[in-house]
């Protein structure tokens, strides 16, 4: 069916409705990144057979969603109309939802979220903390809908937004409604979204293109992910809106290779679209026309960077230029050109229904709306999470993430990924906003959250970042390439115990200069990861200089794996497990660890059951 | 700096080192430097290629205060209005670490060293290595604009980057001009005549190969088949 | 030096995929990809055949074929093992995980076993970090790795 006026699009919304009984059985069962990794297709097809099987086909409804975002606690299934949220789910206790829940109105108990300050169950959803002290708006719908199904979203509103655009706003009053609304980049770069696109309407030039950064390529983000899989109308409905306000009739979305669930469902979805004239010529009557295509990354995180993503889009290497000249004057194929990230595009159409005052009425004075965060990390409740800007990092990791496992002390917190920086303890008080987050050393970025604690090294974490970035930048420019090159060096050398106390001057010679001269933002952050934790945590550095030691117990070569005779049992279950037969001993009796032959693997470690392998 | 201004051929006034100049808005702010007789050492640029901004030598700092921050002069258009300084302390520190780098990666490219010792460079705090590119990319541009023959190409990322012919094999538009190795500023690394650090021997172009109607991989003067100075039956 | 050898692989493929794709330049990325998924790796002479049919040079066909790591000259085996090395799984000791996959392998990551059965890769972050450290083996998911477990894993093969 092709609709092709707004009269049309109301007539259909209401017919969709109309078909739909609120109180109707529903299971929804969320296919989130986390809960795929988890097999709740697997659950999702026992609930199908199993439907089938006591013939409640027509009767009951089951809905595959996008990610709710307590991966911690998936598979998840939620049973409506009481919206029951079972967690931990395997297709063995399909059966017995059916039958108690479904034909009998009954919870599962054992299936029901406790909460374990008051020891009781929690029934709905939205009454589990991890959830109550969420502001879920970019993410709210997620559980609502089917991701392949342009019905589901219509059903509950979607492109009204583009509807009151295209039948009562001009394309200068959109502009300045977003404006006013205070919406900025939520790819990293904070920038505020009106402006850009103004400066994309105002350049010279007839062909002017809309892009959709899907790069998301900081190593533990999987925000854009869980909102291009979960909902990606939404996405298209902002850029639709965005092109009209812009005067752009052509449209990319940039999908990370690595991401093909995302690439199918954002497929899907155009097309249906296309053929429900929501995309194309004239659309809803009005004129105005626009087209989407998808473009997939190619494994290159630099090409998250708009110059070197609008290079690959011109089947070039993903080499960055130096923004001199803005892409909104000359962008891709040297045209004006507006790039946005996923969570951006995906705020628009929520600003257009509920208007610029309620957005901006939330977050902080600089910093407004919400923003989706992916916890992950040495934290109990792993999982996405979208709250105000404004919040503390304490209110986040504590109340709403559950602290850290194991009753571990927490060490810091990285926010914005490879451009980012670690925060301390000392500053978890520190409100969540971007220019709060600058000032301390790290930046919002595209709202990865890498929670550590007491186990975690952090002159590793420096390396492991600087390694990232080598891997990953495009060898253009000298600062960066032979910076991060030299910067590896110095980090492993003193991971391994080969450091010197000057290293430490050139370490901070070699940032300033990144910082100052690199080509693009890849190389001018870079440095953020190592210098945050020289400042906060100088100390481990100095340690493993110095004394030779690595006081989290990681970097290999400053710790050493021994028995305790106290604790062994002679079980033999390390000498099985020791790839370098480094364990002698005698069944029953105390066994050893030859330091020569060790390296240090830790499989002893984890394989212990009796804490008799000590690691110092 | 206004559209309109470019238009009417309106010259552009900015203040460099604290004077008040005027350049032609169609310039880069190294070619007005230029210009008003002041140097600032390249290696990546070439007044008859495209502009490349990718050794970052040529820096300069613009504004001050908070906002100041430096930018490449070589692709930075020159704008109304902008405060230059080519020699602040920034960009003198900037431009010692970028050659100490470049020298630890080919520490026995004499061009190099010579540029150091113009900035009082003394010290290469970093390990040596004895690599033959600075990945510049002249000799690309010079042979993709000025010979227009595109033989050679950067290829890889990263640390891993590197500049060679398709498939790293024999090419076919290559037509040995020796453009690449006449404006390349590490060429003596790679010339296996007798006086390589002043002159170029060029023996590799002016002998004809024994081995390209034989082998895939022969680049000439990329990976040298030392044809210039070995007999054609010590080549295997 | 290599001698010259006659090769002879069947490029017949390459033109529908090219067609597929209107001849833009603008997909070569994509065109690329999808003659990997063909072929299995970016057998020369295709790529050589896209650059005349789409009018670029070959050295941008062979820049943009060696730039992104998804693309590969060499051919991949048949089981594709992922070692997540995202910040998360990192924190949760991913680097042992990938060292014991190596060595069961007898591969570093980036390489294809000589019986062309195994290629191993790390990956940056496949967006299931709640299950840290992740191991993705022909595109199923195994969370929560450990070095004990890897050896089970690897044998799932898939014909």
């Amino acid at each position: 069916m092709n609709i092709s006026s707004i009269k049309e699009l109301n007539d259909l919304r209401r017919k969709i409705q109309a078909k739909r009984d609120p109180d109707k059985p529903c299971i929804t069962v969320c296919g989130g990144p986390g809960c795929l990794a988890k097999q709740c297709l697997d659950v999702r097809d026992e609930f199908i057979s199993e439907i089938a099987a006591k013939s409640l086909k027509d009767k009951v409804d089951i809905r595959t969603t996008g990610c709710h975002g307590y991966c911690d606690r998936g598979p998840i299934a939620l049973i409506y109309p009481r919206g029951i949220f079972y967690q931990r789910l395997t297709t063995k206790d399909v059966k017995e939802i059916v039958e108690e829940t479904i034909l009998n109105g009954r919870t599962v108990d054992r299936l029901i979220y406790t909460d374990t300050e008051t020891g009781k169950t929690i029934e709905n959803e939205e009454e589990i903390p991890f959830y109550k002290r969420q502001m879920q708006l970019v993410l709210k719908d997620n559980r609502r809908i089917d991701p392949h199904s342009i019905e589901d979203y219509i059903a509950i509103g979607g492109y009204s937004a583009l509807a009151k655009v295209l039948g009562r706003m001009k394309p200068q009053e959109v502009l300045d409604e977003v404006k006013r609304s205070g919406l900025r980049g939520r790819g990293g770069g904070g920038f505020p979204t009106g402006v850009k696109w103004e400066s994309t309407h105002n350049a010279p030039g007839e062909d002017k293109y809309v892009i959709c950064n899907a790069d998301e390529g900081d190593p533990g983000a999987f925000m854009d992910r869980s909102i291009l899989e979960g909902n990606p109308h939404s996405v298209l409905e902002g850029m639709i809106i965005g092109a009209y306000a812009i005067g752009s009739h052509e449209g990319y979305v940039y999908v990370r290779n690595e991401y093909p669930l995302a690439v199918k469902n954002i497929t899907i979805a155009i097309q249906q679209a296309q053929e429900l004239g929501i995309l194309g010529d004239n659309i809803l009557g009005s004129g105005f026309g626009f087209d989407v295509r998808i473009n997939r990354g190619g494994g290159a995180f630099v090409c998250g960077e708009s110059t070197a993503l609008m290079a690959s889009l011109e089947g070039k290497p993903g080499e960055p230029r130096a923004k001199y000249i803005h892409t909104s004057e000359k962008g891709l194929w040297d045209k004006p050109s507006n790039l946005n990230n996923v969570e951006t595009w995906a705020n628009v159409p929520l600003i257009i229904n509920n208007g610029s005052s309620w957005f901006s009425s939330i977050g902080t004075e600089s910093s407004k709306g919400t923003k989706v965060f992916s916890l992950v990390g040495k934290i109990n409740n792993t999982g996405l999470v979208e709250v105000p800007m404004g919040i503390t990092l304490r209110e986040i990791i504590y109340d709403i993430g559950g602290g850290i496992p194991g009753g571990r002390a927490f060490k810091a917190v990285q926010t914005g990924g490879p451009s980012g920086g670690c925060i301390p303890e000392s500053l978890l008080d520190l409100p969540v906003d971007y220019e709060r987050l600058t000032e301390v050393g790290s930046m919002m970025g595209s709202g990865g959250m890498i929670v550590m604690d007491e186990g975690t090294c952090m002159v590793d974490i420096a390396r492991y970042y600087i390694n990232f970035l080598q891997e990953e930048s495009c060898g253009k420019c000298v600062p960066c390439r032979e910076g991060l090159f030299r910067l590896g060096e110095i980090l492993t050398d003193i991971t391994k115990g080969r450091g010197k106390l000057e290293d430490i001057q050139l370490i901070e010679d070699l940032s300033g200069m990144m910082k100052d001269a690199s080509l693009c933002g890849l190389g001018t952050t870079a440095p953020n990861p190592v210098m945050s934790t020289l400042n906060y945590f100088r100390d481990e550095y100095i340690a493993h200089i110095r004394d030779g030691k690595c006081p989290a117990g990681v970097c290999r070569e400053l710790i050493t794996f021994s028995i305790d005779e106290d604790n062994c049992t002679g079980c033999g279950v390390c000498l099985k497990n020791c790839p370098s037969g480094a364990i002698t001993g005698e069944k029953k009796q105390v066994h050893v660890i030859d330091a020569q032959k060790c390296t240090k693997c830790g499989i002893c470690y984890d394989s212990c059951k009796f804490d008799a392998i000590k690691k110092e | 700096m206004s559209e309109k201004s470019i238009q009417r051929g309106e010259m552009v006034t900015f203040t460099l080192n604290g004077a008040q100049v005027k350049a032609d808005p169609g310039w880069s702010l190294l070619e007005a430097i230029r210009f008003y007789g002041l140097d600032i050492p390249t290696l990546c640029y070439d007044e008859g290629l495209t502009p490349y901004g990718g050794c970052r030598l040529c820096v300069v700092e613009l504004g001050s205060g908070k906002k100041a921050k430096l930018v490449a002069s070589c692709v930075h258009p020159v704008r109304e209005g902008l405060d230059v300084r080519t020699h602040s302390n920034r960009v003198l520190k900037t431009r010692k670490m970028i050659l100490e780098l470049l020298i630890a990666r080919c520490s026995s490219s004499k061009k190099l060293q010579d540029m150091a010792a113009l900035l009082e460079l003394r010290e290469v705090r970093f390990r040596p290595l004895n690599d033959d590119c600075i990945l510049c990319g002249l000799c690309v541009r010079m042979c993709e604009e000025q010979m227009v023959a595109k033989a050679i190409g950067f290829a890889g990322r990263g640390k891993d980057r590197y500049i060679t012919t398709p498939f790293d094999m024999t090419s076919e538009e290559c037509r040995k001009c020796g453009a690449c190795m006449y404006i390349c500023p590490v060429c003596e690394l790679r010339c296996q005549g007798p006086n390589a650090e002043t002159t170029l021997c060029s023996g590799c172009i002016n002998t004809e190969p024994v081995c390209t109607s034989e082998f895939d991989d022969a680049m000439c003067f990329m990976v040298p088949c030392l044809s210039c100075v070995k007999k054609p039956e010590d080549v295997k | 030096m290599k001698r010259k050898e006659k090769t002879t692989i069947d490029i017949s493929g390459v033109d529908p995929i090219i067609d597929k794709y209107n001849t833009q330049q603008g997909s070569l990325i994509s065109i690329l990809q999808d003659i990997q998924e063909e072929y299995r790796y970016l057998p020369r002479e295709a790529l050589e055949h896209t650059a005349r049919r789409l009018g670029i040079p070959r050295t941008q066909v062979f820049g943009v074929a060696t730039f992104f790591k998804a693309l590969s000259l060499k051919p991949r085996g048949r089981q594709l093992v992922h070692v997540c090395m995202g910040t998360a799984c990192h924190v949760r000791g991913s680097q042992n995980v990938l060292e014991e996959v190596e060595r069961r392998l007898a591969v570093k990551a980036g390489d294809t076993t000589p019986d062309g059965e195994y290629t191993l890769e790390t990956v940056n972050c496949v967006g299931a970090c709640a299950l840290g450290p992740v191991v993705v083996m022909n595109e199923e998911y195994h969370g929560q790795m450990g070095p004990l477990k890897v050896e089970k894993i690897l044998k799932k093969k898939r014909d």
